[in-house]
């Protein structure tokens, strides 16, 4: 499979420029960052937040368990995207997560190491796979999963601000991909200007997330770590509770025999 | 006083706009956020905090009884059928309340109340159903209709 990056050299474009343009990119991402959080006090807010739970904390974490806690959050929440309750928007979100990361980083192999090379190994192969990924779980995402749809009723092709981030990322991979089995100058026109959209775009859009969630995942399990749990109820097990009295109802109730489907089963059914 | 996200909690998955029986959960088109559009509406039902798994909801309660310092939480796990909540007063003393999920499916388990038998001379007189048998003119012929007292409406809405 060749290096698509390769025919840019008859369009004029050279590697060193395409080096600058990806350069160019990441530092646009990293002042999104910056000027979204100084906007938004993110930062302000997070810490702020930690102080105000800290007086109700009942134990104080070691730094063991502070980094035991730091790694259960990259393996679980992190590297699984174990946040999400919706099995389905977990595993589009995996397709998405690792797809980009995978195109991201073969783009960069492909642009800083191969430059006007026509074979270039596997990457090729990485780059058309991530952006595969991508689009498979972006798209299953937009036309059905997306919560304007499924939840609030409103058509696929409806769209809004919040719709910047995901709509950017399509554009590049989908066009991107199409550029490289085609080498149309419209589709590559089409990927470039989606992928500035995608990253200068930060400051606008939701692509700051992947930064704030890993952090404000790691907050929760501190808060639930140190006792004060956000003021959570405790996390009770059925076996443990059935003495109680509130329990009466249910204690000869075969414990795999539930009541009914309850409301997180229960597809919407209301528009 | 209605319910409030917090944003930075929130992951836009849905469940709040499908469980409100008011419609007031809404998804913000910024940032694909949960809010309520209508706090003025809201009946503090509880059921979007219930439903909500990223725990992202609270409710601002009125300030005559839910003074500033107070928490009332709760956790709803389908898995175990428990429903869990956490009062913290403002002087810092906690209660906590586990007790089963009884949600039963759309048009199941009906009760059919009348083959349940009527309440005893006790049960009546009991603090339990104070002044329900009056209110209900258990013992003076069943509730007062129109019908009943032989009235008819001379104006008014018919359906």
């Amino acid at each position: 499979m060749s290096n698509p990056f390769a025919w840019l050299g008859a369009y004029g474009i050279t590697p060193g420029m395409m080096q600058a343009f990806v350069v160019v990119m990441v530092l646009a991402v990293v002042l999104g960052v910056i000027l979204d959080v100084m906007h938004k006090h993110s930062a302000q807010y997070f810490f702020e937040h930690t102080e105000r739970m800290k007086k109700f904390a009942t134990r104080q974490l070691s730094s063991s368990e502070k980094t035991g806690l730091l790694i259960q959050t990259i393996l679980s929440e992190v590297l699984t995207s174990s946040e999400f309750h919706n099995p389905k928007r977990r595993i589009a979100h995996l397709l998405k997560m690792y797809g980009f990361v995978l195109f991201v980083l073969s783009t960069a192999v492909l642009i800083f190491f191969y430059g006007a090379s026509q074979t270039a190994g596997i990457w090729p192969l990485l780059w058309r796979l991530g952006a595969l990924m991508v689009m498979i779980g972006g798209w299953w995402f937009w036309l059905a999963l997306r919560v304007d749809v499924s939840s609030e009723g409103h058509p696929w092709y409806r769209i809004v601000r919040a719709d910047m981030f995901i709509l950017s990322l399509l554009g590049t991979t989908t066009f991107g991909f199409l550029w490289s089995i085609t080498n149309s100058a419209i589709l590559f026109f089409l990927f470039v200007l989606s992928a500035v959209v995608l990253f200068g775009g930060v400051y606008w859009s939701k692509f700051g997330h992947m930064f704030f969630k890993p952090a404000a995942a790691y907050q929760k399990r501190v808060l639930m770590a140190d006792g004060s749990r956000e003021h959570l109820p405790p996390f009770y097990r059925r076996a443990e509770v059935l003495d109680q009295s509130t329990m009466d109802l249910v204690r000869d109730i075969p414990a795999d025999q539930k009541f009914g489907l309850c409301i997180m089963k229960d597809e919407p059914k209301h528009y | 006083m209605p319910t409030f996200v917090y944003m930075t909690r929130c992951d836009g998955c849905g469940y709040c706009v499908d469980i409100c029986p008011s419609d007031i959960m809404h998804i913000d088109t910024t940032w694909r956020r949960a809010y309520n559009i209508e706090p003025d509406m809201c009946w503090e039902c509880y059921s979007c905090v219930k439903a909500c798994p990223m725990h992202a909801i609270d409710v601002r309660g009125y300030a005559d009884f839910c003074p500033l310092g107070h928490a009332v939480r709760v956790h709803r796990d389908e898995e175990e059928g428990l429903i869990a909540w956490r009062i913290k007063f403002r002087g810092g003393r906690i209660k906590d309340l586990v007790a089963p999920i009884t949600t039963k499916p759309w048009g199941q388990f009906i009760p059919d109340l009348k083959k349940v038998p009527a309440p005893t001379k006790e049960q009546r007189e009991s603090q339990l159903l104070f002044n329900e048998p009056k209110y209900i003119r258990l013992d003076d012929g069943d509730l007062y209709t129109l019908e009943s007292q032989g009235l008819k409406m001379r104006q008014g809405v018919y359906y």
